[in-house]
């Protein structure tokens, strides 16, 4: 489904800004994997999503998605069979504009715009079908300008208008970080239920590790730019906090325990 | 007082400048483009018109000549800004600079005359059997209301909702799949397609096209677009549209009410306009916070 073949991302090169953001990562993804992404601030981890979906294009390497290769393609290219939700909900929607016009600019993902009515009739029931969804009453809402909604309530539309064209990979860059707890476990209760029900190909970037290990079928520590971790199935599902905090300071060779008391 | 005369002269002036004020409100709240070729692509429109009529061009026909050559004006704007990085207030003034030489070359000169000439005015006149005082405001007050639906219509297209999105919020709309520097090309050319149809009114009205008769344009947009913003609603991008062309032409009856004042020995030229125009968009700029700071002066005062 998603090929990830020597990555290599080097900002600001021959300079003395020179930044080696991602140093050779190898990623193969299958059709339904939901993989969650874990590592410290300056990992790499949001280079990486940004890699797959061209924000810019790498220094070396390839990268797939459905068997083409896609590693010289435009962002906005790409972003037909992709679907992105932003850490600042502000970045998914559009503020001026009404919940129904976001979602009928989302609902063109990969089809040609032309000068049809951009909210049909036939299109406002689906919208308030997957609206109903949610549980958060915006299917009342559909002329309502989504700069009238709270944070929350954006991020949860933008799930929406990310995933109701099934794309073929989901990109979440720590799409609950700047909500609220409760809020946030609400938008991953929607993310799971929406992955699952789509079986869309996920990966997830999170700074908690306890979402990290509850949710998805597999799990990746990135560090200084490359993948030290990937764990799947089985040996998933039994991990704790602890396992992966051990193993990440053995990789980096430090003394756990006195980390680890900054954690509790 | 302003007389009747005047008061029709600044109607027909408020609608033919209107499809200019639809145009800059297309580029600067639509798009969020601060867009300055409109000062080279008036007059290019009004060159382009003006030339095609002096050679024997049906009026019509001139005027859809004037709309090409102004959405390729912007275009270019929009590729240099695009394709080659250059900031979107420079590229704009390196295409209206560039106009002023081409404007010349294309009229040969820096003016042309279009007395004598048959007009699309000239054509309306004799087809309504009214008075030119009358029948050229209606003639331009249709044209902008068709070039108001239309842009309305369009704004509310798929394509047309992929241009808001545009304005509004870049990232969002490149992650569905839209190319951002295509509907950015696209907007600004349209933009100034306005704005040289506009021209060519405006050359047809005053009888003859003048390289100099762009100077000001941008301002005097968007007194018109804040004007109409200021006074009529902005709730929805349709409102905010009829209240630019009504603010076009309520900035016209103001500047005519200006010219028409006499204090003394003083009165305003016409060579004063852009001094006053600035003063206008200053004012129409600062009251709102005026506002705001006589407000909060009554709250504590009563308190």
């Amino acid at each position: 489904m998603l090929n990830i073949n020597n990555a290599t991302k080097t900002f600001n090169p021959n300079s003395v800004n020179e930044v080696q953001a991602l140093r050779g990562i190898n990623l193969e993804v299958d059709k339904g994997d939901f993989i969650t992404i874990i590592g410290s601030n300056g990992a790499g981890k949001s280079t990486f999503l940004n890699s797959i979906a061209g924000t810019f294009i790498l220094s070396s390497g390839t990268i797939s998605i459905n068997g083409k290769d896609v590693t010289t393609w435009p962002e906005h290219k790409r972003a037909r069979n992709l679907g992105r939700v932003f850490q600042d909900p502000l970045l998914g929607t559009c503020t001026s504009l009404t919940i129904e016009q976001n979602m009928a600019i989302a609902l063109k993902r990969g089809k040609k715009r032309g000068l049809g009515l951009g909210v049909r009739a036939k299109d406002k029931l689906l919208f308030k079908e997957q609206l109903s969804t949610l549980g958060l009453g915006l299917e009342n809402r559909l002329t309502d300008q989504v700069g009238l909604l709270s944070g929350g309530q954006r991020q949860a539309l933008t799930m929406i208008m990310a995933t109701m064209t099934s794309p073929d990979v989901l990109l979440l860059d720590e799409h609950t970080a700047a909500l609220d707890p409760k809020t946030g476990q609400k938008i991953l209760d929607i993310t799971d239920t929406v992955v699952h029900r789509d079986e869309l190909t996920t990966l997830m970037v999170t700074h908690n590790m306890n979402q990290a290990i509850n949710m998805g079928n597999r799990l990746i520590m990135l560090h200084q730019g490359q993948i030290i971790l990937d764990i799947s199935g089985n040996e998933k599902k039994g991990l704790k906090v602890e396992d992966l905090l051990e193993r990440f300071y053995t990789f980096r060779g430090e003394n756990v325990a006195s980390d680890r008391m900054l954690f509790s | 007082m302003i007389s009747l005369y005047a008061f029709m002269g600044a109607l027909e002036q408020g609608f033919a400048f209107g499809l200019m004020v639809l145009g800059v409100y297309l580029t600067f709240r639509v798009l969020d483009f601060p867009d300055l070729t409109v000062d080279g692509s008036l007059p290019l429109g009004a060159a382009v018109s003006a030339v095609a009529i002096t050679n024997g061009y049906h009026p019509a026909i001139a005027m859809s000549m004037a709309v090409g050559a102004g959405f390729i004006a912007g275009a270019v704007t929009g590729i240099l800004n695009t394709k080659f990085k250059i900031l979107h207030l420079l590229a704009s003034i390196l295409t209206m600079i560039s106009l002023y030489s081409i404007n010349i070359r294309i009229m040969g000169r820096p003016n042309m005359t279009l007395l004598g000439q048959d007009t699309m005015i000239d054509q309306f006149i004799e087809f309504t059997g009214l008075a030119p005082y009358i029948s050229t405001p209606i003639l331009f007050a249709i044209v902008s209301i068709v070039a108001l639906g239309a842009l309305i219509w369009f704004l509310k297209t798929s394509f047309g909702l992929a241009v808001l999105a545009t304005g509004d919020n870049p990232k969002m709309i490149t992650s569905l799949g839209v190319n951002r520097d295509m509907i950015i090309i696209f907007g600004v050319g349209l933009s100034n397609a306005m704005v040289a149809l506009s021209g060519a009114l405006v050359a047809q009205n005053q009888g003859s096209a003048d390289v100099n008769m762009g100077i000001g344009t941008i301002i005097a947009g968007l007194a018109s677009v804040i004007i109409g913003e200021t006074i009529f609603s902005t709730r929805s991008v349709t409102a905010a549209m009829i209240s630019a062309v009504l603010g076009s032409v309520l900035y016209r009856v103001a500047i005519a009410l200006a010219l028409g004042m006499r204090i003394g020995d003083f009165a305003f030229t016409p060579s004063d306009l852009n001094l006053v125009t600035a003063v206008l968009v200053i004012v129409a700029l600062v009251s709102p916070q005026i506002k705001a700071n006589v407000l909060g002066w009554r709250l504590r005062s009563n308190a």
